[in-house]
């Protein structure tokens, strides 16, 4: 039986990872490499960086840290935050990372899923979906949460799983950093739209969040980030938690 | 000894070279090459394959003398070959995906997309499953019966003759997920991806 996955994930800026809150307010938490590979060893499914470096400075660093991590862990590696172009996916793959995640690109120049989908088949590509409640829709907001599109998410995300997209990492604006649990009704309507698998994203902040996002989310795999980051929880805690659940995972 | 991972452009294979060189360490040569004089003279050889059949097979085709030299090498002087995922797939006989397409035909089959019920199964088959191992494989030895395996693909390899099979999983129906054919070995999940149980396997290998 396939088993839902936990994916710890990192902020990583100019090198260094950090911790987000409402995409605002960083906090250096430490070395990336060291991170991925206490992660790894405690059972993560995945680990995934999201380098909010940005396009404008420093783009470089993240190269390097994807490049040491992939030595040093041996589950799969998403990378995003900055992905630009099909060359920028060709770089990050070529350093080690096996899926890319892509954000305002997607949105801007749908394309690049398209293109990239093809040319690197589409296990590696990710759409990442920042999405903000706006009256009984979601819209897709770009540049790390600071334009707002007016894209539908749910259309949003039924035209990136035609592009060509493997996966799709959805992230409710609203919830992010403020630990109350992810956005359910978000996650369960993009779920029930698609046919690809659903990473939920955003808001966790004790493990019960972990197995709302799985039960009622629908989402295959849960991703978080400050529960596991200043020691409040292990992953194999969060595994042991959603498997007394009963929700199939991983030990 | 000298053990070849197949660069032939079919997508990233940085993940397949970073687990063969931990295990490997000093022991065992591992080279990345597509260089047929070189994979000739190797003891063994990896091919890796990512995105679709087609354009894996027709990556593989425009290396001039590359399909030869794989044949030679794993059909006529019978040395060990171990393919991974569409790397496995391209044993087949012909594979659907995109389009009808011919693989490489050293094990009798198909490769097909995985019958996801009418969307009751999401594909691709993304994550941890489990293996049910069907019988005794070389690269099996001291891997647990029911051992998780990091997937990653929406199409299975069908083969006519299922005494090749050497392990299922379960997903919609029981896929194929390892085969084992004299010398020729094929995993579907990645175990350059699945810790520390996907580089014993990767060792078996080496070590066979």
């Amino acid at each position: 039986m396939l088993k839902n996955r936990i994916i710890p994930c990192l902020d990583v800026k100019n090198g260094r990872v950090v911790k987000g809150i409402n995409f605002v307010d960083l906090k250096d938490a430490g070395d990336p490499v060291e991170q991925a590979k206490i992660y790894s060893d405690g059972g993560a499914d995945e680990i995934c960086f999201l380098d909010i470096t940005a396009s404008n400075e420093n783009r470089d660093t993240i190269y390097d840290v994807v490049e040491k991590t992939s030595k040093k862990c041996f589950v799969p590696l998403t990378v995003g935050g900055g992905v630009r172009s099909v060359e920028d996916i060709n770089k990050l793959l070529n350093c080690g990372a096996d899926k890319v995640s892509i954000n305002t690109a997607a949105v801007e120049n749908p394309k690049v899923v398209a293109e990239s989908s093809k040319k690197f088949g589409s296990q590696c590509i990710v759409v990442a979906i920042d999405a903000k409640k706006n009256g009984d829709k979601w819209e897709v907001f770009t540049h790390g949460g600071r334009n707002n599109s007016g894209i539908d998410a749910l259309e949003y995300a039924e035209q990136m799983e035609k592009n060509g997209a493997g996966e799709l990492l959805v992230t409710s604006m609203d919830r992010d950093g403020t630990q109350v649990g992810y956005d359910i009704d978000l996650m369960s309507k993009i779920s029930s739209k698609v046919n690809i698998p659903v990473i939920a994203s955003g808001g966790v902040g004790n493990l019960d969040h972990l197995v709302d996002g799985i039960k009622l989310g629908k989402a295959s795999a849960v991703l978080a980030a400050s529960i596991f980051h200043y020691g409040k929880h292990s992953v194999k805690e969060a595994k042991d938690y959603l498997d007394s659940k009963g929700i199939p995972v991983r030990i | 000894m000298n053990v070849t991972i197949v660069d032939y452009k079919s997508g990233n294979i940085s993940s397949v070279i970073n687990s063969f060189k931990e295990v490997a360490k000093d022991k065992v040569n591992i080279k990345v090459t597509s260089d047929l004089n070189k994979i000739k003279s190797s003891d063994k050889v990896v091919l890796p394959g990512q995105g679709s059949f087609k354009s894996c097979v027709d990556a593989l085709n425009k290396i001039k003398g590359l399909t030869d030299t794989l044949n030679e090498f794993a059909i006529t002087n019978k040395k060990p070959l171990l393919g991974i995922c569409v790397g496995l797939q391209m044993f087949a006989d012909i594979g659907y995906e995109e389009t009808e397409t011919k693989g490489l035909g050293w094990i009798s089959g198909k490769v097909s997309k995985i019958d996801n019920q009418n969307g009751k199964f999401k594909l691709p088959h993304i994550g941890w499953n489990q293996i049910n191992i069907v019988k005794g494989s070389k690269i099996f030895k001291d891997i647990e019966n029911n051992s998780h395996m990091y997937f990653v693909h929406s199409y299975e390899f069908v083969p006519n003759d299922k005494k090749v099979i050497s392990a299922t999983t379960d997903y919609s129906s029981n896929i194929v997920c390892s085969v084992e054919k004299e010398n020729i070995f094929g995993t579907q999940f990645h175990p350059e991806k699945s810790d520390r149980i996907g580089l014993k396997i990767i060792d078996n290998f080496i070590n066979l």
